[in-house]
């Protein structure tokens, strides 16, 4: 027998009753659209606000901490050589924060296969001055190339141009917060002084926004060259080195080695972020969670009709098997109904599922704190339709399983009798 | 004379709801190109002795032969391939697919044999319900037909695997008078002129005058025979 007959079979017995299979079909629709579309949108979501977060933050960073220096005078005397030595209020000093030979450090990690690329900072604290009023606030030197690359830079620029801080001597780009309190325009000067007492000159040429307010109150950005100025320092001063990997997951690993070979201190962002994975999973483990459970409704739906419809069907099973269909015959025939009702609610139900992720990607979504962001995210991620159609067909394999088991058990003697 | 179908010693009991007894040592052999007829009061085992008889019931003591073959302890896709293969079964109601057309319902044996192609599957089923003169209702929806229409459907259906025997229970029993006398004469056709082994229950004795031979059941024993 050739198993085109049983498909031809239950394709019969679908069509017959294709109102109450359209019915099953449904549910698994919806359970599969509710499906991609929820996980979609919750992983846009996760990767929207990891965004906020992994975008920004440098898989590693080398910098010099301050703390008290290792290696005290008196561990060096030798006549205390085997003692252990008990110094009290001993200070912090004397660490310089630049970081040593940063421009061969830097050359040699860019030619390192792992790195995916390099960025040099350096910080100033400055006072921004606003007629009598000082504003505390932060500088950031930074490569404005590097700094696009590697960390989405221009996504936070809401006015002006980046590129600007390089080919415009003494600009700068302020937090938006800090731009407000400082009443400056695009293209005003703003005026600050260094830590040391130096009043500088900077010409305002964009804002930025970072999502985080309290950030954008302290923050802004001029490149490394105007920042040594700012900071009387040459043009190899620098204090961070922000590294970007190929491969998140080697940066605890990578930090150690660079540390080690470099004499730095370096930080990996599973250390400096530990919570925010956290949250993802939280957030996916809900979707699938009620993903899963539509499914499983739906797969209830399949397993009622399927029921009925063998119910209905007691006399066509045991003709079938007087007429010389074996039980495993009856058995595949239910389930190539199950599976083509799994099959064919699944396949539109992605398609359902495609099309309401992309409504929902075209609802209007603003916030202050994300400002490249004009509509709810979503994560066309292959893998949830992948998943989404897997799981359609597993659930009415076995919603079917026991109402075809029950089928290929059915003696047609006692229905044939019962005439 | 060749052996289609052997009956030995076929022991059956209801459990349900006290122990019966329904057959008690049916003994008996069809050769082949025998018409057959078994009559007996309502209620003496004769559905019974057919369903044994047809694979369709396992649960009996004693021995079936088909063409020489014992049904005894085979596995259900076996007995199934019997059915299928060697077994042609008209029943009381004609049991046709309402899903499927005349044609197709005259086919699905056949194709689940899978001896022949398709096509020749369904030109040996129209040739079948041409014989039965109701070649014209082929591609009708099966659930359209009259009573005597379906239960010549279901014999061309019996018949689509050129089965070594047609068993028959009570096929005329919901038919009236005119269509009654019509199956028969297909029956009567099919004997004389394709030589089809049939064994066939009925409660007619008209219809069992017109056989070649006669079993008479009481009481789940052959009690009388006739030629
Ligand atoms: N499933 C069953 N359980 C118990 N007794 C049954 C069952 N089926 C039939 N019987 C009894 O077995 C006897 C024989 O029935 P059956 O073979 O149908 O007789 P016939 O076809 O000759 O009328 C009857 O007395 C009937 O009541
Ligand atoms: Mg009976």
């Amino acid at each position: 027998m050739k198993p085109k007959l049983l498909f031809n079979i239950a394709q019969s017995l679908l069509m017959a009753r294709w109102r109450q299979t359209l019915i099953a079909a449904v549910g698994v629709t919806f359970g599969i659209t509710m499906f991609i579309a929820l996980l979609s949108f919750m992983s846009g979501l996760n990767d929207l606000l990891d965004g906020l977060v992994v975008n920004r933050t440098p898989h590693i960073r080398l910098y010099n901490d301050i703390r008290p220096r290792q290696h005290q005078a008196v561990t060096k005397w030798p006549a205390y050589k085997n003692d252990y030595p008990i110094i009290s209020s001993l200070k912090s000093g004397n660490v310089r924060q630049e970081i040593y030979n940063s421009g061969p450090i830097i050359q040699a990690l860019e030619q390192n296969k792992q790195v995916l690329g390099v960025a040099p900072t350096i910080t100033a604290q400055v006072f921004f001055n606003d007629g009598t009023v000082a504003i505390n606030g932060v500088i950031n030197g930074i490569d404005v190339a590097a700094e696009r690359k590697l960390f989405f830079f221009d996504d936070y620029i809401v006015a002006g141009k980046s590129s600007d801080l390089n080919t415009i001597p003494n600009s700068i780009i302020l937090g938006k917060a800090l731009a407000e309190k400082l009443v400056a325009n695009v293209g005003d000067v703003v005026q600050i002084t260094t830590s040391t007492g130096t009043i500088f000159q900077l010409k305002v040429v964009g804002y930025f926004q970072s999502g985080l307010n309290d950030f954008d109150k302290a923050q802004s950005y001029a490149s490394i060259q105007t920042t040594q100025k700012i900071l009387g320092k040459s043009s190899l001063y620098i204090t961070d080195i922000r590294i970007k990997l190929h491969n998140i997951n080697e940066a605890p690993a990578l930090a150690k080695t660079f540390g080690r070979i470099y004499g730095v201190d370096a930080e990996d962002i599973q250390t400096a972020n530990s919570q925010f994975e956290t949250g993802s999973f939280v957030r996916s483990l809900i979707s699938y969670a009620v993903g899963i459970t539509l499914l499983i409704v739906a797969g209830f739906g399949i397993y009622n009709i399927l029921n009925m419809m063998i119910y209905e069907k007691m006399d066509t099973i045991a003709i079938m098997k007087a007429m010389g269909f074996s039980g495993r015959d009856v058995k595949t025939i239910f389930l190539v109904i199950a599976i083509g009702i799994g099959l064919f609610g699944g396949g539109t139900g992605l398609l359902a599922g495609y099309g309401l992720s992309v409504v929902i990607n075209h609802i209007p979504f603003h916030t202050a704190a994300l400002p490249t962001v004009k509509t709810y995210p979503i994560n066309y991620n292959p893998l949830f339709y992948i998943i989404g159609i897997s799981f359609s067909l597993i659930t009415t394999y076995l919603a079917g399983w026991l109402p075809a088991r029950k089928a290929s058990k059915i003696d047609p003697v006692v229905i044939i009798r019962g005439k | 004379m060749e052996t289609i179908l052997e009956a030995v010693n076929i022991v059956k009991y209801f459990y349900d709801p006290v122990k019966v007894k329904v057959l008690d040592g049916v003994n008996f052999s069809i050769a082949k190109g025998d018409f057959v007829s078994i009559v007996g009061k309502s209620g003496c085992g004769k559905s019974s002795l057919m369903y044994v008889l047809s694979t369709m019931d396992t649960d009996y003591e004693g021995e079936v032969k088909i063409d020489g073959v014992s049904m005894q302890r085979k596995k259900e896709k076996y007995l199934a391939k019997i059915r299928n293969e060697k077994i042609g079964f008209v029943f009381q109601f004609h049991y046709l697919l309402n899903e499927f057309t005349v044609l197709r319902n005259v086919m699905l044996p056949g194709l689940k044999l899978n001896r022949y192609s398709e096509k020749e599957v369904e030109a040996r089923a129209y040739e079948k319900l041409q014989t039965l003169g109701i070649g014209e209702l082929a591609l009708k929806n099966a659930a359209r037909l009259s009573g005597g229409e379906k239960q010549r459907v279901a014999i061309a259906r019996a018949l689509i695997n050129d089965p070594d025997i047609i068993m028959g229970d009570e096929p005329t029993g919901n038919l009236d008078k005119k269509n009654s006398e019509l199956v028969f004469d297909i029956f009567k056709q099919l004997s004389q002129q394709l030589n089809q082994t049939m064994l066939i229950v009925t409660h007619d004795p008209d219809f069992a005058a017109k056989t070649n031979r006669i079993i008479r059941m009481e009481d789940g024993k052959i009690v009388d025979e006739q030629r």
